[in-house]
C-alpha cells in the first residue's frame, strides 16, 4: 500500500528537538558555556568572525556551540544574523603600520626595525599530542608589558627605495560592497579582496597552493606577517574628524613577488595583499596568493590557471553559497527525476527494440550464407 | 498511509510571532531594493535582472531567491501557499511556510484557488491561476545557457545580442544522437520571442502553463543573485524545430489515487518485488477530486 513519503511538521520539529538533545552532549559532563569556547577556541571563533563577516567574538562562540563545533554552519548562522543588522557607516581605512603587535614575523629580512615577534604560534612546536593537556592546568607564564611603539611594515621599507610597487591609492572613493550590490564582472580589486576575506579557508588554502604549484606561479615571499589590535575609526560628520569606535585584532600578510616589468612600470617587486580579522594567518597568506594571482590582467600576465581566474574564483569562494547549494542535492527532487526516468525507459526500449531489429538482420544473412 | 492533510487555512495572526524582525524578516529598504528589481524584471519579460540578494536564514539553494520575492510582494492580507514538487507537505515547503507563519502572520492555505501568493519550487499547480494570483518560483541556476557557456561575463553577451545559436545546437545535437529532445525538466523557453529563459527545474509537463497565463509569474535565484518574471498574458513558448516539436510527457495511467489523467505523476515504490503506483505530484489537486468522490482503478 501507499507509504508515506512525504515529511511533515512534526517530524520537522521531533528532529530539531533531537538535535537539541545531541547538542547537549552527556548530561554527566558540565556544560560548555560561549566563555569556554570565547576563551579556549579562540582559533575557531576568529574563523567565525572572518568568513561570517562579522567581528563579535561572543556571538560567533555562541554560534560555535550552536553548530556543534561545525565551522561552516556557525558561519552561516553568523551571517543570517549579520544581514539583519543596519549599515550605520563606512569606517576610515585601518591603519596596520599603528598596529599593536603581538606577532609580527618577516621572512625577507634577518632583522629589521620593529624586531622579529614570535608571539603566540603553532611554528616549531612538534606536533605531538600532549596526553598531560588534558589534566593538568598549564602555569601561568610571567607577560612583559606591551610595547605600543609602532612598527614599519616591511613593504614602506622597500617602498622607499621605489622597488616596491606603491600600495593603491586610496582615493578610490567608498570601496564597494558585494552584500549590497550583486558582483558583477570585472569585478574591482575592492570586491575581490572583500570577497577573499569571507572566502572559505580551506579553498582558498587550495587555490594558493596551485599557485606555488606552478598554476600561475608568481615567485611569492612572505614579506611581512602582522597580528595584533589596530583602531578603527569613523568620520562623524556632526563633529567634523574621525572618532576611535574600537580596536579590532586583525592579521595581515603582505606577499611580495616578482615582476618583470612592462612597458609602463620598470621591474619591481608587486605585492599580494590578505587580511581577516582575528587571527588566521593561514587564511591571510592564501589571500595574499590568490590576491596577486587574480591581477594578473593589471600586470599584463598571461591567465592560464583556475587561481587567476576572477569569474570562477569569486563565483565559488563563499563556503556559505556553496555548501547551500551542494547540500540542497537532499530536498526532493522527484519531480525531475520521474522526467528523467521516462525518459531513460523511453530510450532504453528504443535501444532495445534497435538491437532486436539488428539481430533480425544478422539471423538472415546467417542463415543466406 | 499519509495522514490527512488538514485544510482549515490558518487565520492571520494579529502580531508576527517574531517581533525581532520587521514584517516578512527583511526590513524595508531591502524589500524596496528587491520591489525596483522585480519591477524592471516585469517591464523586461525573461530578463534576469541582478539584485543585491541577501543572506537568509535558510540556506543557498533552499529557497532564498523564492523567499526574498515572497517577502518583497506580500502584504498582511496575502493568504499564502507553498508547494515543493507539487505538495504543500514536503519538508521545505512546510519549513518556508513556517518562516512566513512566523515572520509575517500571514493567512496559508493548501488550496490553490484560495491563495493570492503561491511558492513553489518545481512544479507549477495543475488548476490554471487567475489574475489575482503571484506564482513565485524558487530557481537553482537561473542562466539557460549556463551548462553551454560557464562564464557570466559570456552569457550575458549572448543574451544581449540573442545569439542562442549555441542551445539550438545542442538541442539538436540531441535529436542526432536520441532521436529526441533529451531535456525533461529547466526546459529553455523563449519569452515574447526575446529572451531564451530557464523555467526553473519544473518537469517540461509544466512548460505549457506558463504560456499566457493569467497570473503574474515571479522567478528569484537567491545564491545566484537574480530576478526575472513573466507579467500575466506573456507569450512563452518552448524551444524546438518545425519537424521536431516541442510535445510533454504522457502517462500511461490515470493517477492511482484520484484517477485523473493529463496531469503530472510521481512513482512511487509500494515493494521490492517491482511494485510501482502512480500518484498525483500536485497534492492539492488529488485530495480536492478525491473529496469529490473521484477514486483511482
Amino acid at each position: 500500500m501507499y507509504v508515506a513519503v512525504k515529511g511533515g511538521e512534526r517530524a520537522i520539529a521531533n528532529a530539531h528537538r533531537l538535535l537539541a538533545h545531541e547538542r547537549r552532549g552527556d548530561r554527566d559532563v558540565a556544560r560548555l558555556t560561549p566563555d569556554q569556547i570565547a576563551g579556549q577556541l579562540g582559533l575557531a571563533v576568529d574563523r567565525v568572525m572572518a568568513e561570517g563577516s562579522l567581528y563579535d567574538r561572543g556571538l560567533a562562540a555562541l554560534a560555535i556551540q550552536q553548530a556543534r563545533g561545525d565551522l561552516v554552519e556557525a558561519i552561516f548562522l553568523v551571517r543570517a544574523f549579520r544581514t539583519t543588522l543596519p549599515r550605520l557607516a563606512a569606517s576610515e581605512p585601518v591603519d596596520t603600520a599603528e598596529m599593536l603587535i603581538r606577532r609580527r614575523i618577516s621572512a625577507t629580512f634577518k632583522d629589521l626595525p620593529g624586531g622579529q615577534l614570535l608571539g603566540p604560534t603553532f611554528d616549531y612546536t612538534h606536533r605531538l599530542i600532549d596526553p598531560a593537556l588534558a589534566s593538568d592546568e598549564p602555569d601561568a607564564p610571567t607577560l612583559g608589558e606591551p610595547d605600543a611603539t609602532p612598527v614599519p611594515r616591511v613593504t614602506d621599507l622597500l617602498g622607499e627605495e621605489g622597488l616596491i610597487e606603491p600600495d593603491a591609492s586610496p582615493d578610490v572613493g567608498e570601496p564597494d560592497d558585494l552584500t549590497r550590490t550583486p558582483l558583477a564582472f570585472p569585478a574591482g580589486r575592492d570586491l575581490r579582496l572583500q570577497a577573499l576575506a569571507r572566502g572559505d579557508e580551506g579553498f582558498l588554502l587550495a587555490l594558493a597552493y596551485s599557485t606555488q604549484r606552478g598554476y600561475a606561479r608568481s615567485h611569492p615571499f612572505a614579506g611581512e606577517i602582522r597580528i595584533g589590535e589596530v583602531e578603527v575609526e569613523v568620520f562623524v560628520e556632526e563633529l567634523g574628524f574621525a572618532v576611535a569606535i574600537g580596536r579590532i585584532t586583525v592579521t595581515e600578510c603582505q606577499m611580495i613577488n616578482q615582476f618583470k616589468g612592462s612597458a609602463a612600470a620598470p621591474p619591481q617587486f608587486t605585492r599580494g595583499y590578505g587580511l581577516v580579522f582575528g587571527q588566521g594567518e593561514r587564511k591571510a597568506m592564501a589571500m595574499a596568493l590568490v590576491d596577486r594571482a587574480l591581477r594578473c590582467e593589471e600586470l599584463g600576465e598571461e591567465r592560464t590557471a583556475p587561481a587567476q581566474d576572477e569569474e570562477f574564483v569569486l563565483s565559488h569562494c563563499d563556503n556559505v553559497q556553496a555548501t547551500g547549494f551542494v547540500e540542497h542535492l537532499k530536498l526532493p527532487h522527484y519531480v525531475d527525476f520521474q522526467a528523467e526516468l521516462g525518459l531513460v525507459r523511453r530510450m532504453r526500449a528504443e535501444a532495445a527494440a534497435g538491437s532486436a531489429a539488428a539481430g533480425d538482420t544478422q539471423d538472415a544473412r546467417e542463415a543466406v550464407e | 498511509m499519509n495522514a490527512p492533510l488538514d485544510h482549515r487555512p490558518t487565520e492571520p495572526s494579529a502580531e508576527p510571532a517574531t517581533e525581532a524582525y520587521n514584517f516578512a524578516f527583511l526590513d524595508e529598504g531591502t524589500k524596496r531594493m528587491i520591489r525596483r528589481a522585480i519591477l524592471k524584471a516585469i517591464a523586461i519579460p525573461g530578463y534576469q535582472v541582478p539584485f543585491a540578494a541577501r543572506e537568509m536564514p535558510m540556506p543557498y539553494g533552499w529557497g532564498t531567491g523564492g523567499v526574498q520575492v515572497t517577502a518583497a510582494v506580500i502584504g498582511p492580507d496575502d493568504v499564502l501557499k507553498v508547494i515543493d514538487q507539487g505538495a504543500d507537505d514536503t519538508t521545505n515547503a512546510v519549513a518556508i511556510r513556517g518562516f512566513f507563519v512566523k515572520t509575517a502572520g500571514v493567512a496559508t492555505t493548501t488550496r490553490t484557488a484560495e491563495a493570492t501568493v503561491i511558492q513553489t519550487r518545481h512544479r507549477v499547480p495543475e488548476v490554471p491561476l487567475t489574475e489575482r494570483q503571484i506564482l513565485v518560483y524558487q530557481v537553482p541556476i537561473p542562466e539557460p545557457l549556463r551548462f553551454l557557456e560557464p562564464r557570466e561575463t559570456e552569457t550575458r553577451t549572448m543574451h544581449a545580442l540573442s545569439e542562442y545559436g549555441l542551445m539550438h545546437v545542442k538541442l539538436y545535437e540531441d535529436i542526432a544522437r536520441h532521436g529526441h529532445i533529451a531535456t525533461t525538466y529547466a526546459y529553455p523557453v523563449k519569452v515574447d520571442g526575446r529572451y531564451v529563459m530557464d523555467p526553473s527545474p519544473i518537469p517540461k509537463f509544466d512548460n505549457p502553463k506558463l504560456h499566457m497565463s493569467a497570473a503574474l509569474q515571479l522567478f528569484g535565484a537567491g545564491r545566484e543573485k537574480r530576478i526575472y518574471a513573466l507579467p500575466p498574458f506573456t507569450r512563452v513558448e518552448s524551444l524546438d524545430f518545425e519537424d521536431h516539436p516541442f510535445e510533454v510527457q504522457r502517462f500511461a495511467a490515470p493517477c492511482a489515487l484520484c484517477g485523473a489523467r493529463g496531469v503530472f505523476l510521481d512513482e512511487v515504490v509500494t515493494d521490492d518485488r517491482g511494485g510501482r503506483m502512480f500518484v498525483c505530484s500536485d497534492s492539492d489537486f488529488c485530495e480536492s477530486r478525491r473529496e469529490r468522490g473521484e477514486t483511482g482503478e
